[in-house]
């Protein structure tokens, strides 16, 4: 049986090409600090500790991926780095500024569709800039160069409700980039899409990633998707949500799907695999649960 | 087993075709066949008139009365005596009459079978439509026909103006910030569990005769529940949609003007509508406090008189205002909110000619000289 087992590199060898790419990341600027994030929910049932002391930082045009079992407190982490919840405990700061609410210096991009269903694509795209006093001739030029950017510039004038859930998407990132924020996050963005959708969608953000001056923040919970589009990603455990490890990825860019076969990128997926599945690899509560039976 | 499946398959596809070739009327929530919807549409009109109709003119169905034409030898004694030339009584009791008379020999009554007066026939009913916009009033100082339904109109108006200029905004910042809501709802809904027409006697009193106290009740009718039901559907716009706004730089104003308010638009809009049957509702009693007026006072007169045809043609004539005013309602939200009905004839209309203009703007100068 071992025979049949393909022999994989270790996750933490890195080529020369990638350690060169994550040294040079190290040395960018800081974009976004967490510092002992912890968000407790309380109800009658009792308290919640969906977050606990999340501590990491991200380095300025990193593509940085949050991943973790369902319910382990993704959608809570990046709710609060854009400022739509407060946190129990803990300091978020972007650009050596604390996050006190929401802004524009951090685009969003939901999980469902979050499109303003009574503006057409065009107004859609342009509702950040219109925000912004952004006089009306100038926004709908810079919309119309986004919409160009995502493909989808012969429906500027469609409503969202003609737009297959894939398109919807596209414009929901154009809608985001086009304020040009510091970071973008992005919470499982696209969950909700069928396979090949979500694989074109994947290649288009990575290419629309290299063309702008953006930092993003990705939440999944699909290991694959995680690996294709990411320089690091944290891995979070569930119950309370905590950050288990943080992988520096160790697959070569640009990105090919071709790669999702290569042997760092199963390497990577099997230890992250067995970070979310495997409860004997679990961080030492996880353990110390197990002492009494042992005692 | 490859054998299976060729002598299975012709039944089922046999089963198949004899399903589709039915037409499927009760399939849930699913629209009907093409010609079935106007076909259900004119049902639904006809179908209370054939029955009314029938029960009009079809002597055997219902007619339970007899219109007495000749009542017989009036001057035989009986417990029955007293019927007279045009009076409807009850069938026993003509036919009771009827055994007297035979028993003693006499001359008996004739009649024919009719219904209740307060069931006229559709063409008695078509006429009083037509001779009540034709008929002066009987008295000076009373209105025609028409003139009442103008009053009717103007008090509904202005009684729903009022209520909606100050109702939809009340009922929006209610249902947009949390403060607004604590101060006003609470009482809000204590005030409406008053039926409206309580009001009627005071509102007189403080405001005198005319239409002033009129428009009065048709205001506090509508009012409380307007802003109740404007609070509620402002309050069920998608908080995602105000969660990406947010994301995108909007301020707090901004959120109510660009987020709040485009969002519950079309469903304000479709409350409006429904709020507009509630006033109609109120305006019988308005019209019938202090000084009557309109169209109820004229369907108050018409009833003392019983003149039933005339009721029921007044009657119908709010009917008709009603469902006139609804559907333009309906077609004017169309045109309005075009993305909730994508593919709305109309809209698309609108909007390619929209964008046959900005397209002529847009195109360069080379190709405008070439054509
Ligand atoms: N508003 C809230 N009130 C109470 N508990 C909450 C609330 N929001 C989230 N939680 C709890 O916090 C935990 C994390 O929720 P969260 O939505 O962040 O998970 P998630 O990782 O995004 O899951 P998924 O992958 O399914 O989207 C859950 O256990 C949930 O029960
Ligand atoms: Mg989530």
């Amino acid at each position: 049986m071992p025979n049949d087992q393909l022999e994989l590199p270790s996750y933490l060898h890195h080529t020369d090409e990638v350690k060169r790419r994550l040294s040079e990341i190290r040395e960018r600027p800081t974009v976004m600090s967490l510092s002992g994030i912890t968000r407790r929910f309380e109800s009658a049932e009792g308290s919640v500790t969906a977050l606990d002391t999340i501590d990491f930082e991200v380095r300025s045009r990193e593509f940085i991926s949050v991943i973790g079992p369902s319910g382990c407190g993704k959608s809570t982490l990046i709710r609060l780095v854009a400022g739509l919840d407060t946190p129990t405990a803990g300091e978020i700061w972007i650009d050596n500024q604390p996050v006190t609410g929401p802004g524009a210096d951090r685009g969003m991009v939901f999980q469902g569709y979050t499109l303003f269903p009574w503006l057409s694509v065009k107004r859609n795209v342009m509702f950040g800039l219109r925000m912004k006093g952004i006089s009306r001739s100038a926004a709908e030029k810079k919309a119309l160069e986004w919409l160009d950017l995502v493909g989808l510039a012969d429906f500027a004038d469609h409503y969202p409700a003609q737009l297959s859930g894939g398109m919807k998407q596209r414009v929901a990132i154009a809608r985001a980039l086009a304020n040009e924020p510091r970071i973008l996050l992005m919470d499982e963005p696209f969950g909700a899409l069928d396979a090949q959708t979500r694989c074109s969608m994947q290649s288009h953000l990575l290419k629309i990633w290299e063309a702008v001056d953006v930092t993003i923040l990705f939440i999944t919970h699909d290991l694959e998707e995680a690996i294709y589009l990411s320089d690091r990603i944290v891995v979070l455990g569930a119950h309370p949500g905590r950050v288990m490890e943080i992988i520096e990825v160790p697959v070569a860019r640009a990105r090919h799907p071709d790669q999702f076969l290569s042997g760092h990128f199963l390497a990577t997926k099997k230890r992250l695999e067995s970070l979310i599945y495997d409860p004997e690899t679990h961080s030492k509560r996880g353990s110390e649960r197990m002492s009494p039976v042992a005692a | 087993m490859s054998a299976t499946p060729s002598t299975a398959t012709p039944p089922k596809s046999a089963i198949v075709r004899k399903r589709s070739r039915a037409p499927r009327f009760f399939v849930v929530r699913a629209p009907l066949p093409k010609g079935a919807s106007s076909w259900a549409l004119a049902l639904a009109f006809a179908m209370p008139l054939l029955v009314w109709a029938a029960l009009s003119y079809l002597p055997f169905l219902w007619h339970p009365l007899v219109l007495i034409g000749d009542p017989g030898d009036t001057k035989h004694p009986g417990q029955y005596a007293y019927l007279a030339t045009g009076q409807r009584v009850e069938r026993e009791v003509f036919e009771r009459r009827n055994a007297e008379l035979a028993a003693a020999g006499k001359r008996l009554a004739q009649g024919e079978r009719v219904n209740p007066v307060f069931l006229p026939p559709p063409h008695a009913v078509a006429r009083a439509f037509y001779t009540g916009f034709t008929t002066p009033p009987l008295r000076p100082g009373e209105y025609w026909l028409h003139e009442s339904l103008l009053q009717s109109c103007q008090v509904i108006f202005w009684g729903f103006f009022w209520s909606a200029l100050i109702g939809i905004p009340l009922g929006i910042s209610c249902g947009t910030f949390a403060l607004c809501s604590r101060l006003v709802e609470p009482f809000i809904d204590f005030v409406r569990y008053m039926p409206a027409p309580v009001f009627g006697a005071l509102a007189v009193a403080v405001l005198g005769l005319g239409d002033e106290p009129k428009i009065t009740i048709i205001f506090i009718g509508t009012f409380f529940q307007m802003v109740l039901v404007v609070a509620n559907t402002t309050r069920s716009v998608d908080p995602a949609l105000l969660h990406a706004a947010q994301t995108l730089g909007a301020s707090n104003r901004q959120l109510l003007m660009h987020v709040v308010i485009p969002a519950a638009l079309p469903a304000l809009y479709r409350d409006v509508r429904i709020l507009i049957g509630w006033a109609w509702t109120y305006l019988v009693v308005a019209e019938l406090i202090g000084e009557k007026s309109g169209l109820s006072s004229f369907l108050y007169q018409q009833q003392r008189y019983m003149n039933f045809d005339n009721v029921y043609a007044g009657i119908a004539i709010i009917g008709i205002i009603g469902l006139c005013t609804d559907q333009f309602l309906a077609m004017v939200g169309r045109l309005l909110f075009p993305w909730e009905s994508g593919n709305n004839r109309l809209s698309r209309a609108l909007k390619s000619f929209t964008r046959l203009f900005a397209s002529q703007k847009r195109m360069p100068a080379s190709v405008t000289t070439v054509l």
